[in-house]
Parts: C-alpha cells; sequence; structure tokens
C-alpha cells in the first residue's frame, strides 16, 4: 500500500517485544496466580490511568517503526515500481501535513508570521523590515491578527465535538459490552459507573478517555492549519519532532533491559544455583562492570563507536540505518552498565529459592539442575524481572536525555528529547525567548515519565510479594 | 578488623586489573592507535608521516603488548600496554593528547568539585531526611497521598529542565545570581548558590520517597510500637526511635556516594561553566581526549571501591549487631 518496507533492526526487537507481550498476556489470563496481580493493577485508578496513557505512547511508537521506502509516483520508467531512497515510517504517513509544512526559520505556536524580522522588497522598490508571513502557518486566514484567535476557537470547538461524538460512541459500546457480560440492565450498568461502583474504575477510564481524546482530536484540528508547538531553527514543527522522539524514548526505555534479560537471568541464576567457582566469577564480573562509573563507560565506548563508525562509514547502506544502528548500540551499552543490579536481585533470590522445600524434595526425587531451575526456581523469580523492566523504563527514558546532551547519546540526526533540550539551548539565550522547542521535549518526556513511574508504582505493588495486600 | 580491611584491599587488586584490561581493550584493541589519529587529525587529507607524527608524540608508537625491537624487560614496558594501563596503578595518568598533566589537572579541578558536591550533599541531606520525617508523620492521611505524588511528579521531571529552568529564572529573569562562571574563595559563594539549589530540588523528589520508605519500614516494627505502649508522645517516637534506626540504611547509601563526590557532576559542572572534574571529563569527551576519559574511568573505579569498603566500615561503626569477618 505504502511502498517497500524496510526493517529496521530495532523496529524488528519492537515488534518481538510487542508479540512477546501478547503471548505472555494471553498465557496469564488463563492461569489464575498469574491473572492475580494484573486484576490488582487494573482494579487501581492509578493503574488504569497510567495503562491508557503509556498505551498512547506506545501506538505512536509502534506506528512509527513501521518503516517503507515510499513509493515514486509517476516514475519515468514504464511498468516498473520505483522506490524513494529515503526511509518513511506510517506515522509520518499520518502526520504528512505537519511534516512537509517546514518554515524558513523560527516562528512561534500558533503563529501567522515569522519570529524574526526580515528586509522585503515591496512592488514600488522600497524596501521595509517586517515579520514575513509563514509559508503553512496559518495561510488561510486573510487578516491573522484579526481573525485569527476566533479561528483558533472554532477549530476547538469542531475538535471538541468531534472528541465528544468519539467519546459517546466508545462509552455506548462499552456499556454495552458491559451490560451483555454482567447480564444486568443497560441503565443498571450506567448507574454503576457513574456512582463508580464497579470492581475495574470504568467512570476513571471514562473520564480518562475524554481527555485523552480531547486533548488529541482538538490537538489534530489545530494542527491542520497551524504550527501548534512552532517550528524550530530550520523551520521544521516542533510538534513533529515531539512526536518523533516518541519512539526514541520508548525503544531506549524498553529495548535496553530486554537486551539485558537473558544475561541478567542466566548468569543471576548460575551465580546463586551453582555457586563454588561459577558464583566467584559471576560475582567479580559484576563488581568489576559496576566499579566503572556508567556515565564514563558509556562514554568511552560511544567515542570508540564514532571512531569505528568514521573509519566504516562505507557499510551504512543509509543515514536513517546508521543512526538505528548507533540507537541500538546505545541499548546495549546502556544495558551493559545496568544488568549488575537485577543479577544480584536474582542471584540472592536464587541462594534463597535453592534451600526451600519444594526445590529441596525436587532434587531428592533426582530432578535434574537445568528442569529445576527452569521448573522450579526461574517462574519464580518473573516478578523480580517484571517490576525490574517497569521500574527501570522511566530511568532509561530520562538518562537518554542526559546522554543526548554530552553528544554520547543517540545519532544527531535522530529526532530525540534529549537532542531537541540540546539544541533549545542556545535558543533559551536569545532575546526574545524561544522556548517552545523546551518546552515541548520536556513536556511529552515528562508526561511519558510521569504515567510510567506510577505504572511501576501500581505494578510493584501488586507483583511483590514482601508487600502486604490491604 | 584491621585484617578484613586488608583482605578487602586485596579483594580490589583484581577488580581493578579487570577495569584496567576492560578499558585497554575498549580504547586500543576496538580501534587501533591509527584509526584514532585519524579520526583525531581529520578523516580525508592525512599523510602516513602526521599519523606517525601525531602517535610518537602521545606515546602511541609501541606495540600494544610485545616489543620485539626492545632488548630484556624492555621488550614489555616499552608498549602501550604498560605505559598508558600498568602505570595507572600507581596514579601516574601521564599526559593528555593535547599535552597537560592530568594529574596536575585532576589536583587543581577537584576542589571546585568539591566545593560544589559537599555543601549539596549536607544540605539536601538535611532537606530531605526533615521531608520525609514529616510526612512519615502524616502517614496514611490526604498529605501523605499528594505528597508522594508530588515527589513521583518531580522525580519524572528530567535533571536539565531543573538546571535550564533555574538558570532561566533565578539568573535571567530575577537577576539574583549569575548563571555561570567560578571565583575562588569567598566570592565565589554567588557563583555556586545556584548550581548547589538545583541539585538539591533536583534530587528531593526521589530521596524524599525513598526516605519514607525506610521511615515508614521501621515504624511498623515491634520496639516503636513499646515505645507508644510506654506512652511515649508520637513526636519523641519518631525522633527518639524511628530517626535513629532509620539513618542506619540513610547512611550507609550516604557513605557509597562519597567518594565518588570527587568525580563532581558532569552536567550540572559543563551547564555553569564551573572549572570541576565533571566538567573537565565533559570536555574531553566532547574534545575526544582519549587519555582524559581513560583517566577518569580508572579513577572513577578506585573511588567506587573505596565507598563500598567505607560502607561496610560504616555498618560496623553505626550498627553495633553487625560483625566483619
Amino acid at each position: 500500500m505504502f511502498g517497500k518496507p524496510v526493517f529496521l533492526i530495532t523496529d524488528l526487537l519492537i515488534f518481538a517485544l510487542v508479540f512477546v507481550i501478547i503471548a505472555f498476556f494471553i498465557y496469564a489470563m488463563r492461569k489464575p496466580h498469574l491473572r492475580a496481580p494484573w486484576r490488582q493493577v487494573v482494579r487501581s485508578k492509578a493503574g488504569v490511568i497510567s495503562i491508557m496513557v503509556l498505551l498512547v505512547y506506545i501506538s505512536i511508537a509502534i506506528l512509527d517503526s513501521m518503516h517503507f521506502h515510499p513509493k515514486i509516483e509517476n516514475s519515468s520508467v514504464e511498468g516498473e515500481e520505483q522506490y524513494n531512497g529515503e526511509i518513511q515510517s506510517v506515522f509520518d504517513q499520518i502526520v504528512a501535513e505537519i511534516r512537509n509544512s517546514t518554515e524558513k526559520t523560527y516562528s512561534a505556536p500558533f503563529a501567522a508570521y515569522l519570529f524574526a524580522k526580515e528586509t522585503v522588497q515591496l512592488e514600488d522598490g522600497s524596501k521595509l523590515r517586517e515579520h514575513p508571513r509563514l509559508k503553512w502557518g496559518g495561510v488561510h486566514l486573510d487578516n491573522p491578527e484579526n481573525e485569527k484567535s476566533a479561528d483558533i476557537l472554532s477549530l476547538a470547538v469542531t475538535g471538541i465535538v468531534k472528541a465528544f461524538i468519539a467519546w459517546l460512541v466508545l462509552v455506548a459500546l462499552l456499556c454495552l459490552m458491559l451490560s451483555l457480560r454482567t447480564k444486568n440492565s443497560l441503565s443498571t450498568v450506567v448507574k454503576n459507573i457513574v456512582h463508580g461502583e464497579s470492581d475495574i474504575p470504568w467512570r476513571t477510564i471514562a473520564t480518562t478517555l475524554a481527555i485523552l481524546l480531547l486533548v488529541l482530536l482538538v490537538g489534530a484540528e489545530w494542527a491542520t492549519k497551524y504550527h501548534v508547538l512552532g517550528t524550530d531553527k530550520v523551520g521544521e514543527d516542533v510538534l513533529y519532532q515531539a512526536l518523533k522522539s516518541i519512539r526514541t524514548g520508548v525503544v531506549i526505555g524498553t529495548l535496553t533491559t530486554l537486551l539485558m534479560l537473558p544475561f541478567a537471568i542466566t548468569l543471576g541464576i548460575m551465580a546463586g544455583y551453582f555457586r563454588g567457582w561459577i558464583d566467584d566469577v559471576i560475582q567479580y564480573l559484576y563488581t568489576t562492570l559496576n566499579s566503572i562509573p556508567g556515565v564514563l563507560l558509556i562514554a568511552a565506548a560511544v567515542l570508540m563507536l564514532n571512531v569505528y563508525m568514521g573509519k566504516h562509514a562505507e557499510e551504512f547502506a543509509s543515514l536513517t540505518q546508521r543512526a538505528d544502528l548507533r540507537l541500538l548500540f546505545l541499548c546495549l551499552i546502556l544495558g551493559l552498565t545496568s544488568w549488575t543490579g537485577l543479577c544480584r536481585l536474582l542471584r540472592a533470590e536464587t541462594l534463597k529459592l535453592r534451600e526451600v522445600d519444594f526445590v529441596q524434595a525436587a532434587s531428592a526425587f533426582g530432578v535434574g539442575s537445568t528442569q529445576t531451575i527452569f521448573r522450579h526456581i526461574l517462574p519464580n523469580m518473573m516478578h523480580i524481572v517484571l517490576i525490574t523492566i517497569v521500574l527501570d523504563f522511566s530511568g532509561l527514558v530520562l538518562a537518554e536525555a542526559v546522554l543526548s546532551y554530552i553528544n554520547i547519546g543517540v545519532d544527531p540526526t535522530m529526532n530525540s528529547w534529549g537532542n531537541m533540550i540540546n539544541s533549545a539551548r542556545l535558543e533559551m539565550a536569545r532575546e526574545p525567548v524561544v522556548w517552545w522547542s523546551l518546552a515541548a521535549s520536556l513536556f511529552f518526556m515528562f508526561t511519558l515519565v510521569l504515567f510510567a513511574n506510577l505504572f511501576a508504582d501500581v505494578v510493584r505493588d501488586a507483583l511483590d510479594p514482601r508487600i502486604a495486600k490491604q | 578488623m584491621i585484617a578484613y580491611i586488608v583482605r578487602r584491599i586485596l579483594y580490589a587488586i583484581p577488580i581493578l586489573i579487570g577495569v584496567n584490561i576492560l578499558t585497554f581493550l575498549l580504547f586500543f584493541v576496538v580501534n587501533s592507535p591509527d584509526d584514532m589519529a585519524r579520526m583525531f587529525l581529520g578523516q580525508k587529507h592525512v599523510t602516513e608521516e602526521q599519523i606517525e607524527d601525531w602517535k610518537t608524540e602521545r606515546g602511541y608508537h609501541h606495540p600494544l603488548f610485545y616489543n620485539t625491537e626492545e632488548q630484556g624487560a624492555e621488550k614489555f614496558t616499552k608498549t602501550i600496554f604498560y605505559t598508558k594501563s600498568v602505570r595507572l596503578f600507581v596514579f601516574d595518568f601521564g599526559r593528555s593528547d593535547s599535552g597537560r598533566d592530568i594529574s596536575f589537572d585532576i589536583s587543581q579541578r577537584m576542589w571546585p568539585s568539591l566545593a560544589i558536591a559537599v555543601p549539596q550533599l549536607l544540605i539536601g541531606l538535611l532537606v530531605t531526611i526533615s521531608l520525609a520525617l514529616l510526612i512519615a508523620f502524616f502517614r496514611g492521611t490526604y498529605i501523605d497521598y499528594w505528597a508522594v505524588v508530588i515527589c513521583v511528579a518531580l522525580m519524572s521531571i528530567s535533571g536539565l529542565f531543573y538546571i535550564i529552568g533555574g538558570q532561566f529564572i533565578m539568573g535571567k529573569i530575577l537577576r539574583v545570581v549569575p548563571i555561570s562562571g567560578f571565583e575562588d574563595g569567598i566570592f565565589g559563594i554567588k557563583f555556586l548558590v545556584l548550581p548547589v539549589l538545583i541539585g538539591i530540588v533536583g534530587g528531593i523528589g526521589s530521596s524524599t520517597r525513598w526516605y519514607r520508605t525506610i521511615f515508614l519500614e521501621e515504624i511498623n516494627k515491634d520496639y516503636v510500637r513499646t515505645a507508644r505502649a510506654k506512652g511515649i508522645s508520637e513526636q519523641m517516637v519518631l525522633f527518639k526511635h524511628v530517626l535513629r534506626n532509620a539513618m542506619i540504611p540513610i547512611l550507609t547509601g550516604v557513605v557509597v556516594i562519597l567518594p565518588l563526590l570527587f568525580m563532581g557532576s558532569l552536567i550540572t559542572e559543563s551547564f555553569f561553566g564551573i572549572p570541576g572534574l565533571g566538567s573537565y571529563t565533559i570536555d574531553a569527551i566532547n574534545r575526544q581526549d582519549f587519555s582524559i576519559v581513560r583517566s577518569m574511568v580508572f579513577l572513577g573505579a578506585v573511588l567506587y571501591i573505596i565507598g563500598l569498603l567505607l560502607t561496610d566500615i560504616s555498618y560496623t561503626v553505626v550498627d553495633p549487631r553487625v560483625r566483619l569477618n
């Protein structure tokens, strides 16, 4: 439909991760002991709110991970399809309008004029210093000074109406589904939701849905006519950049942990289960790695990667692929500095578990070590692994920004919040201040990290057996 | 006790050797000195002589492990591994790629880093412990709930925002303190106020929440219930019993980072133009000065190991139940 698909390495890993999550979900639904903690998660208000917000972010990240070479329309060669060398994603197609709406340079949010004055030649030959009109933002207005606020308002109203209709449809479907499932009449279901008398906090879900739809649809309505968050130095839409950065953040937050899991789990269990010299070697390994300050290890590794990439520049088919490889490498090296914590936890847990009666009984019956590990030890540690995955996520998203700021993060050509903040630093020193790039990146990052943190808390409370259930 | 410390120090040696070999592999085996020279001099239009000169000037012209051209012990000492890595063990950092004495730079730049890190740590501890104790006093109420929510929100803000926002509000709009710079002596304080303040505010969220958890864990223990049963007032329980016992995990958590204070904060120092070790490292990273980065990696590892040792010792000091053996 779009063109020739391209699979970057991180894309494949993201799809693999989505597949694993769905598979785990289906598996867990069938096992009561696995279902119970997740029930507790969806029954807490903070849990459902953060799940919904995170789903929005993750959907954008997934859409942005489906890459392809766009087809060239009206190609010169007949009967043969021509593809553009540039790599785009499905998400780029959805927001094509703001993607292609570049201006000359800075413009403020909702502006119809450029931010800087320029000398323009008038028809009679005289010259004038003024703020020129934008090429895209607000061009439909004849007289922006008078019409703009009314136009913004009317767009907002359209957005609100659309959001309301969408919300009504979704909530009506939800009520219908609930009434069919619980075999209650529709009015009882609605009453229960309104009064907040349900196991799953449907009222909170409906409210969150309303807010999300409002933000998304009003924003989308505005974005068709204006640069909602302004444009940056080269005139690219800041909203587009901030949205594209979501994928970078999510990839770093999830893939880093995913890539380090095999090492942490294998080594942690081996150290705890076999003890003796294996334990000594593994402990030595992680103490050594741990004793190098993380930032410095990352800096050293990325410096070396720069040298390597400079030497083998011809091996990378395109800039996108190069940036992608660098992103993957960053995930790997971040994983290398962070697996030690999990490994230590798992080692301690294994030491504890191998003395527990059912493991002792298994070995008394002559069950081999491999089977004991897979049947008895590994399943009993999955809660630690899951808690680590969600707890690490927000820290990694924040770390990306700091690393990109000191130029050892993602590729400078890649959209990321860190790169946005990095370039926004000089903008803050301008007079008047260019604040929107910074504000946009911080807002998008803050929302993701905040809800990831809230989600992590709920998941930890639900999964950690040491926290007493009320 | 002394036997324990000696054993721990001996145990640190293989770890440092490991760190050393790891950095050596990272810096010299993954990429040869030729690659580094080419990177440093620019990718194109570099002649072989220029590369050789660059390497000789910085001592990268020796072979990696074994020098066949030399006699006796020099077969091993005239190698990159010996001159660049083994010498780190006696804290001989050598010269940076731009020709400056690294040890001298470190001894100079250590003090500004400490001038920021020490007040930040002390005031930060005071503020977060007081806040956490206050929240623990109101546990289970709406104050507790919202305080935790605010802590999570504060944690979710990027550290970069605290710095940029703080500089913008305090330095540019209110004009209370200079935005950046550094000066020795008593007049230097005005340059330190903002970075210290920002460091404290940036850490409030996570530390307060963590200390609150520690306090709540203590509050539910039996000895606290006994104290209450004896009729001791809530304030006395919190200050005399809970605070004292909770200080054990808090203090030992702090001791681990004490030696690393020397390293300075990378981001803060480079933002505020403070000539400490953090900005030294960042500059080295940006200039691709491999010698400095390598030295700092080694120094960081040494300090970390000292921190671990101090933690173990501090356990025995604050908690008489712990015996080292």
